[in-house]
């Protein structure tokens, strides 16, 4: 692995205009997958008149909180056809956006420890295979030429039975991910409006009409939701009830290293997620806590459990320092997979309930979102991800593939 | 790290305790008669609220037993704990 400098900034980065009274489009939540629903709007349907709503700054919530892994191998047909057009996409966008956001497709692998795992990551590789998923199963001493310093010992409290690997998987730039994004929906037209707090719906019967904001009166003609940890809080404002709790995920980095870590490695197992970043940090993530909360910040033992599974994993770790630690909110559905799609009220849309995944998912989200706010009817890729789902029954569980606890 | 005092057991660590979402939510009187929209709405809708929010919890490395927890999920203050035969403090629910 070679340490790539990072990027350099463009001149420009967007407009920082006052809100219109009225746009075409309204998006609520200038992150990722806000953002990319309003390139996507711009790019795919030549709807420019939009305007992405943000109440603090621009992609500061999750997108500057997550750990930026980047991969499609999910277990179910659905998952896999939304996250594989998402990891297309991700290959083409560097080029497309013309900002290098450090895209490094290094792969990942994810860890077995049982034979159960072992099984679920056998059965997952063969899935993955049949929809056009690029996968293998390795053994131990493959995953050991895989990423060198990982402990595959059979003397460790858990020891690595095997594992997947995708070698298309990987990480980028996240900040520089939201800020190519960006740029070009505002060269599109697209008005970025942060410091614009969303807190209510102007609706005329069913139908939403507008957005109450600090900022004033918006009318739109329709509105998306990505607010991510807070997607419930917003849509109940509008009326609408989502199957979503809300959780703290957190992250952390480690001081600077030398490159020693050539891959990404997740452990479903014990729990912590590794990857190195261009700089030489290495960035680490674990599971949701337990409870529901908002406060950004996650429980200390949660920290010290992945940090053990990380140092008996990793030994050479062991005298890391931690730099900084952080978290996110989340919002977590029952079957652990997104929903994008209609709402009970008519011209609002929801993109939601990625739980702990929604980095990788950024370009797909943004493709079928636009495609149902510019249509009004879901994209092929996002109609199973529907709301309905919970009434019917036809549920999409990925707990196993989300590879996070939640 | 929260600290959430059982009824029976007193004070103790968050690591101690099991979550168990949102409380008071009775099983349907009528099961048979439920719509799938109702079964939707009882098995998978739960509350999400930004602020005082009743859940359970259990004491699983302690007495083993269910009660509930009056928190606010803004700023993490547990404001009360409380047997499950017990209704929630100061107010509806």
């Amino acid at each position: 692995m070679t340490t790539e400098s990072l990027p350099e900034h463009p001149d420009w980065l967007w407009r920082n205009p006052d809100p219109r009274p009225s746009y075409d489009v309204v998006i609520v939540g200038a992150g990722g997958h806000g953002l990319a629903t309003a390139y996507y709007l711009a790019k795919n349907h030549g709807i420019t008149n939009v305007a992405v709503l943000e109440k603090g700054w621009l992609a500061g919530g999750n997108m500057a909180r997550n750990t930026t892994i980047i991969r499609s191998n999910y277990l179910w047909d659905e998952s896999a056809a939304i996250y594989e057009h998402a990891l297309k996409l991700w290959e083409r966008l560097p080029e497309e956006l013309d900002y290098d956001f450090l895209f490094s497709q290094r792969g990942v692998l994810n860890l077995a420890h049982t034979l159960q795992d072992v099984r679920e990551g056998m059965r997952r590789v063969s899935a993955n295979r049949l929809n056009g998923v690029d996968a293998e199963w390795l053994e131990p001493d493959e995953v050991a030429k895989v990423c060198p310093i990982l402990n595959v010992s059979s003397r460790t409290r858990y020891p690595v039975l095997g594992g997947t690997f995708q070698p298309r998987a990987g990480i980028a730039k996240h900040d520089h991910v939201a800020w190519a994004l960006a740029r070009r929906a505002d060269e599109m037209g697209v008005d970025l409006i942060q410091g614009c707090e969303v807190t209510g719906f102007l609706k005329d019967g069913d139908r939403v009409v507008g957005v109450e904001t600090n900022r004033g009166r918006i009318l739109a003609g329709r509105v998306g939701l990505a607010a991510a940890g807070h997607s419930s809080v917003l849509a109940e404002r509008a009326g609408v009830r989502l199957p979503v709790q809300s959780h703290p995920l957190q992250a952390l980095v480690s001081e600077l290293h030398e490159p020693v870590h050539p891959t990404v490695v997740m452990s479903n197992h014990v729990h912590v997620y590794v990857s190195q970043a261009h700089k030489g940090e290495l960035v680490m993530g674990a599971g949701v806590d337990s409870y529901n909360g908002y406060g950004q910040r996650g429980s200390f033992h949660v920290i010290e459990q992945q940090m053990a599974a990380a140092v008996e994993l990793f030994p050479v770790f062991a005298r890391a320092h931690v730099l900084r630690t952080w978290g996110g909110i989340v919002d977590v559905t029952p079957d652990a997979s997104p929903i994008i799609g209609t709402t009970p009220v008519e011209n609002l849309y929801v993109n939601c309930g990625w739980g702990t995944g929604g980095f990788k998912a950024t370009p797909a989200a943004g493709w079928t979102f636009a495609h149902t706010i510019a249509t009004g009817e879901p994209h092929p890729l996002n109609a199973p991800f529907a709301l309905e789902r919970f009434t019917t029954g036809a549920l999409i569980d990925e707990h196993g593939a989300a590879a996070v606890a939640h | 790290m929260l600290l959430i005092t059982c009824p029976w057991c007193g004070p103790r660590d968050e690591t101690e305790y099991h979550y168990g979402g949102q409380a008071h939510v009775p099983y349907p009187e009528n099961p048979a008669d439920l719509t799938d929209e109702q079964w939707a709405e009882y098995v998978f809708y739960r509350d999400n609220p930004k602020g005082p929010f009743a859940e359970r919890w259990m004491h699983s490395t302690g007495c083993r037993r269910w009660f509930n927890v009056l928190r606010d999920t803004a700023s993490y203050e547990v404001l009360a704990a409380y047997r499950l035969d017990e209704p929630r403090p100061g107010g509806t629910r």
